[in-house]
């Protein structure tokens, strides 16, 4: 690329912050004038904290921002325990290569299920709290004061019994040099003051007007753009290409293969890269994948059904022997197909190799995994790379995943020394996700003559993600994912209802398709599975679908109480308005307790339109209420864009669906009104970012169900009538 | 090469005449606040104003776009200040992760201009752009508070 602008300043902020020192670095590649210094110099107080003379509070964040607010969020969890003035605080993205540098003093990365704050809050705000600590024995030590007759509130230090004040910039230098306090006090939460605040988010004005610079934004000096092709059957590779035939097209400079499946073509600008690939001849060796299909992987995973062998992830009693005896049995079959995350910005990243060094620049769920893939593709020690953590234009767990890392360095170390973006066509995308992994269930419920319920099976037959991600992960075969929200305890999903004998066991079957975490993971099918069929039992006999819950959720007291929040608030039980009808679902994972009362209309032609969600949830503590109500409205658009149009199909081994014409997602006209039941009930901290979704299929097509009498038990809903005429 | 008045300033550039505007903006001129989603015009992220109309520009060729005034998010607004649309767009908090607005904004820009009060189901047919995260909710809360707004123009 010839045409350089400007570089936008904050975004080369990002993850250039020089180890050790404290003192803030640029980046050691040319940026051009605008951008040699372009972070002012500033003394870290702790890892989390940098405070500049003028008062500027830097709060450094380690999880991914991609638009689930994540980043204003942990800056509010260190900004709360550091007192200082929120309208000062700027954040920046420290590198994977510097965490790991500086023994990882900002932790994980990953910043996946719903972790970004549940799983880093405790050290967050002991950063905060550390840095205040500092600032006001510097203070102290200045005034020669003892410290315990200081304190801090707004950025500002006063000295109670004189009165005087100093500001965190005037003693930050000082503070950076004192030896840190073992221990620090965190506040109790009913003295929060910035969490727990519906404040606006740090990172929206630059969205408005085109600045953010996304990771496809990037441009560095004399970078090329590439375009690439992988097999289109998972497991294929690469048999041929004739690279002749498009050398001499306008800007292409390289025709390079990548790994053993994928070819791409490097030219001056992207377009000319894809216009050339279109055009290169290419032989692929498919491979026996070829054969699979959408029926054969279906008749696959039912014969997993009934199965001998299953893994068992929560069992009490003798469901089987329960289930012999009882005096009514009621059976359902239901199924989940392979879904793409869809992210608006596809996947991309840029690479810089040179002999001794590699770095790249990408949008990443898994900053530090990203790092070690990069080291892996440049055959590289990993401390002499690096990854520069770009803002995502969507993530949903897609970007959890490094292969399209892996490729641009792959394609880089083919052309040392030049920058290569390499970004993927929305084809190319579409084509070679990591899929929503595709499962069945075979329900069967018991009762006895008084109608109690006395037996739950569920079978689970198919696909494990961890199988295919991180096999390493599993347990003696088994994979407790899985079970998520079916677990008889813990964060990652407890199964809410008490039942005298229960059986929830999985039988793998794992088809050629590479499955992915997927906004909400197996919690999206598990919660269909069971809320849909508890709404089968209490019709089989003859109960009010909530009342049915509610006696099977005696012992599930936060389960119960996110139930009946969204019954009372959409009015369960009293008339709705002509034409609607309402439907419940429930449900537990990523550590939070959720519900759903959907009310929809179904006409005389089938037409299905959802008016109004009420949703609950229960994450603990709310960090930011109004983001979790963003988040909470944004989990129902995802979920039902799954529900009504989520699938993707397997033909000759390879993904039908290449775009959004064939894979269609919810628009704004049928975006139903969302009114989010924000209810942290305190003591534990749980995920935001995902729960929401899991209620959001089962809740409407339990409406569905009161609508018509129809039960619905293959998605999406665009291949099924719900006309009832 | 081809002459392009982007944002009111004239471009030279040296590209296939079939080459979609979206690519020409993005790569020869380097505005970048355009986006990239799907390439035949279903998404939206890539919404331009050609000569005032909201304009799918992954679809658009180069050449058709020569002679006319092309509008993109970054000339949408006079320098250091905000419409009234990308106003409410920061009162309501409306974006996550952002990639889509920049095509929202510019189709909700065409949409007030012809319509400066519209209803939600004005909103519901001409808003056809695409956001995964799921901001809809802000955004037809945005489009009344941007309507409802004082002041003319956008």
């Amino acid at each position: 690329m010839n045409d350089m602008t400007i570089l936008n300043r904050r975004s080369f902020i990002i993850g250039v912050v020089a180890a050790g020192s404290g003192l803030a670095l640029g980046l050691d590649i040319p940026f051009g004038p605008d951008s040699a210094h372009a972070l002012e110099a500033g003394p870290e107080v702790t890892a989390w904290v940098v405070i500049k003379p003028d008062d500027t509070v830097v709060i450094r964040i380690a999880r991914s921002e991609m638009g689930q607010g994540t980043m204003t969020g942990l800056a509010q969890l260190v900004a709360e325990e550091l007192e200082c003035d929120w309208s000062k605080v700027t954040t920046e993205f420290p590198t994977p290569g510097q965490n790991l540098a500086r023994g990882r003093p900002w932790g994980n990365f990953f910043t996946a299920g719903s972790r970004g704050i549940r799983e880093s809050q405790d050290y967050v705000r002991k950063g905060g709290a550390t840095a205040r600590t500092m600032l006001i024995e510097a203070a102290a030590d200045e005034w020669k004061v003892p410290a315990v007759e200081c304190s801090a509130a707004n950025s500002v230090i006063t000295h109670g019994p004189s009165g005087r004040t100093t500001t965190f910039g005037k003693v930050a230098d000082a503070a950076a040099k004192i030896v840190p306090p073992k221990e620090v006090l965190l506040k109790d939460p009913k003295d929060w003051k910035i969490v727990g605040k519906p404040l606006k988010r740090l990172d929206t004005a630059p969205k408005l007007t085109g600045q953010h610079i996304f990771s496809i934004d990037l441009k560095l000096p004399g970078m090329l753009l590439a375009a690439i092709k992988d097999c289109p059957v998972f497991g294929g590779t690469l048999k041929s290409f004739d690279a002749a035939k498009v050398m001499g097209m306008k800007g292409v400079r390289n025709v390079v293969q990548v790994g053993n499946s994928a070819v791409a073509v490097v030219a001056d600008h992207w377009w000319e890269a894809k216009v050339a690939l279109d055009a290169l001849p290419i032989e692929w060796d498919e491979g026996d994948n070829a054969k699979v299909s959408t029926a054969s992987i279906a008749e696959f995973l039912k014969g997993g059904l009934d199965a001998e062998l299953a893994f068992v992830g929560n069992e009490n009693g003798s469901a089987k022997q329960a289930i012999a005896i009882a005096a009514k049995k009621v059976q359902a079959v239901y199924a989940y197909p392979y879904q793409h995350h869809a992210t608006m910005e596809p996947m991309n990243a840029t690479a810089l190799y040179t002999a001794d060094k590699c770095e790249v620049w990408t949008a990443t769920q898994n900053g530090e995994a990203a790092l070690a893939a990069t080291a892996e593709a440049a055959g590289l020690p990993v401390p002499k790379c690096d990854v520069y953590k770009m803002p995502l234009g969507g993530g949903f767990g897609r970007r959890t995943a490094n292969d399209y890392v892996v490729q641009a360095v792959a394609i880089a170390k083919q052309m040392p020394g030049i920058p290569v973006k390499l970004i993927w066509s929305r084809e190319e995308d579409m084509t070679h996700g990591r899929y929503h992994p595709t499962t069945q269930a075979k329900m069967v419920g018991a009762f006895d003559a008084d109608n109690n319920l006395t037996a739950l099976h569920m079978r689970i037959s198919g696909q494990s993600i961890i199988a295919y991600v991180a096999p390493q992960g599993l347990q003696n075969g088994k994979d407790p994912a899985v079970f998520q929200g079916l677990n008889p305890a813990g964060p990652e999903g407890q199964f809410g209802y008490t039942i005298p004998n229960l059986l929830i066991d999985h039988a793998m079957r794992n088809p050629h398709v590479p499955p992915h975490f997927w906004r909400g993971v197996n919690c999206n099918q598990n919660a269909i599975y069971v809320e849909c069929f508890m709404d089968e039992l209490a019709h089989a006999v003859g109960q009010d679908p909530l009342e049915f819950r509610r006696k099977l959720l005696v012992n599930s007291p936060k389960h119960l109480a996110v139930l009946n929040a969204v019954a009372e608030r959409a009015g369960w039980g009293k008339p709705a308005p002509r034409g609607i009808y309402r439907g419940l679902a429930q449900h537990m994972g990523f550590g939070s307790y959720v519900a759903a009362c959907a009310e929809v209309s179904v006409s005389d032609r089938g037409a299905l339109k959802v008016h109004r969600i009420v949703a609950a949830t229960d994450p603990g503590h709310a960090v930011n209420p109004a983001l979790i109500e963003r988040q909470i409205a944004g989990s129902f658009s995802y979920g039902l864009s799954a529900l009504l149009y989520g699938e993707c199909t397997v033909k000759d081994g390879r993904i039908e669906q290449e775009n959004f014409d064939t894979y269609n997602v919810l628009r704004i006209d049928e975006m139903p009104k969302v009114e989010a039941i924000v209810m942290p009930s305190g003591g534990f901290w749980g995920g935001v970012g995902e729960p929401t979704i899991f209620v959001a299929a089962p809740a409407v097509l339990n409406a569905i169900f009161a609508a018509t009498g129809k039960r619905i038990r293959q998605f999406p809903l665009k291949d099924q009538t719900l006309r009832t005429a | 090469m081809l002459h392009l008045s982007i944002n009111g300033s004239p471009h030279d550039i040296d590209v296939d005449p079939d080459t979609p505007l979206l690519w020409a903006i993005r790569e020869w001129v380097g505005l970048t606040g355009t986006k990239y989603g799907c390439g035949i015009a279903q998404c939206g992220v890539c919404t331009v104003h050609v000569d005032g109309v909201a304009t799918r520009s992954c679809s658009f060729p180069v050449s058709a776009a020569v002679g006319t005034q092309i509008i993109t998010i970054e000339g949408l607004a006079a320098k250091d200040h905000l419409t009234k649309i990308q106003q409410a767009w920061l009162d309501n908090d409306v974006p996550q992760c952002g990639y889509c607005q920049s095509g929202m904004i510019m189709a909700v820009a065409a949409l007030l201009k012809e319509k400066p009060t519209p209803t939600d189901a004005d909103i519901d047919k001409a808003i056809t752009n695409i956001c995964r995260c799921g901001t809809y909710q802000q955004i037809r809360e945005a489009i009344h508070a941007a309507a409802k707004a004082s002041g003319s123009g956008l």
